[in-house]
């Protein structure tokens, strides 16, 4: 059982202890150890092996966005990086955003906003939209929809994603 | 995606050690991972040498110098580089997307692999991920191939944008290995298919990028890029223009001109240049010029519109650079 294209699944074939690696995150504050095979992205140890299924797998190579998350406050698409290189860092995920019961203000715009229609490419486009605020570029619509470009809708939720990133990054 | 053994390399040494017992080098890993991951690369052992101090940005007086680990986006965004020359911020942020450039760093940019669907689907013929199988984008789907520099054996083209503004600006590689250390003229490093397409760049194995010089110049603060694609952002060039001009006293001094999305490798045209320099700045000069921008051109049966379309990128991103668009 397990097949080549899914890297941290405990049925792997055998392959010989130098091709597994023990990981120490620090993700959405807690502190986690994990041994993965080192074929394993970060997405795949996020979603398989510590069971924070928040984050999506949409193309899993990097086109699409749904597995954004925060990597040491920066966004980064999670599916294109391998857990092992990562030993020590510090991710937030969709499931880490809100403080003490209180959504993230962005979490709060997408329901206000009716910012998604299937949800699925959610918790990418919050993750990245969180970025993109942090690293200012919500000067105008045309700017957001510049540096959202990594995140795919299907449904076509973009301008109230682009409105709810907007007011999110202003206060209103 | 295959098996294989990590380390993590604290210092130059331990990562050429590690590279000359075969393994790979990764740093933002978004070309490796995936290709990886499609089985088109298939390492035994990868370095991470995310941990060697290759991540400054220096200017001085006759250079700018890129540590290789710099990420995309530290690099575009530097104040410095936004300023002196914005041909390479320009070409940066109109690469990949914002997550990607946050991971992908600038040695890893220059070793980027084609995008060829052929070369990407292990049931096709590549030469260059299978020497000698046959190439299936000659006869293929090619709209997106090269119409300069191409081979019998290989037409796809080269990905980056950052390595168009580079051969513009004559940059230089700088390298190490166990030997020593070299400087690689950025029009040397990227290697035209040939029978060769399996050889992309010039580095011996095991070699490492630890830096990329930028000369100084009048020329690089009047620069810019400019890219034509199927959409808006977060795709790869149709072509591409980067141009960087002096003009002094109503002539051009010094013209610098290199397209993307054309070409086998970052494509130089010295015929352009030569057609800009010395003369005054206009319209029907721009035209004149851009008319070589071609020459040479080879189209496929879907490309042929890349060859007016070259000339009329080339044209325009003169008018925009020279300020009279």
């Amino acid at each position: 059982m397990g097949s080549l294209l899914a890297g941290c699944d405990d049925a792997e074939p055998a392959v010989g202890e130098d091709t597994k690696t023990t990981v120490s995150l620090r993700i959405n504050g807690e502190p986690h150890e994990v041994i993965v095979d080192n074929r394993s992205s970060l997405l795949d140890l996020l979603r398989e092996r510590v069971g924070l299924t928040g984050t999506k797998k949409g193309c899993d190579q990097g086109a699409c966005g749904a597995c954004t998350v925060l990597m040491d406050d920066t966004r980064v698409t999670s599916c294109l990086t391998l857990a092992v290189m990562h030993d020590g860092a510090d991710i937030v995920t969709i499931e880490g955003l809100a403080t003490n019961g209180r959504l993230h203000p962005l979490q709060q715009a997408f329901i206000d906003e009716d910012a998604f229609q299937c949800g699925y490419c959610t918790p990418g486009q919050i993750l990245s939209g969180v970025g993109c605020i942090k690293e200012g570029h919500t000067g105008s619509a045309a700017e957001i929809r510049e540096w959202m470009s990594g995140n795919i809708c299907r449904c076509g939720a973009y301008t109230n994603i682009v409105t709810a990133i907007a007011k999110t990054s202003t206060g209103a | 995606m295959y098996p294989f053994s990590f380390s993590k390399a604290t210092d130059e040494r331990s990562a050429l050690a590690a590279a000359s017992s075969g393994a790979r080098y990764i740093a933002g890993g978004t070309t490796l991972v995936d290709l990886m991951r499609e089985t088109v690369e298939r390492p035994t052992a990868i370095v991470d040498i995310n941990g060697l101090p290759y991540r400054s940005i220096d200017l001085q007086a006759s250079r700018l110098r890129i540590g290789s680990l710099v990420r995309m986006s530290a690099l575009a965004a530097h104040p410095d580089v936004r300023r002196e020359f914005p041909v390479i911020a320009q070409a940066l942020e109109l690469s990949a997307s914002a997550q990607l450039r946050n991971m992908a760093s600038i040695g890893g940019n220059l070793m980027q692999r084609p995008r060829c669907l052929y070369f990407r689907d292990v049931s096709a013929s590549c030469n260059r991920r299978t020497p000698g199988s046959g190439c299936a984008a000659v006869n293929g789907l090619n709209r997106g191939h090269a119409i300069l520099g191409a081979s019998e054996q290989c037409v796809a083209t080269h990905p980056s944008d950052l390595a168009v503004a580079l051969v513009a600006l004559d940059a230089v590689v700088i390298t190490r290995d166990g030997t020593g250390e070299r400087q690689i003229p950025i029009g040397q490093f990227f290697r035209q298919p040939g029978t060769t397409p399996d050889r992309e760049h010039d580095l011996r194995p095991g070699e490492l990028i630890v830096a990329v010089d930028v000369p100084t110049g009048p020329e690089m603060r009047r620069s810019g890029y400019l890219k034509v694609r199927d959409r808006e952002s977060f795709e790869f060039a149709l072509t591409s223009a980067a141009v960087a001009l002096h003009i002094d006293a109503g002539v051009i001094r010094t013209a610098r001109v290199a397209v993307g999305g054309v070409g086998t490798v970052p494509w130089r045209l010295p015929a352009v240049e030569q057609a800009l320099r010395g003369h005054a700045p206009g319209a029907e000069l721009w035209s004149t010029a851009a008319a070589r921008a071609a020459d040479g051109a080879k189209p496929l049966q879907e490309n042929g519109f890349k060859v007016e379309l070259l000339k009329r990128t080339v044209e325009r991103q003169l008018q925009m650079v020279a300020g009279q668009a």
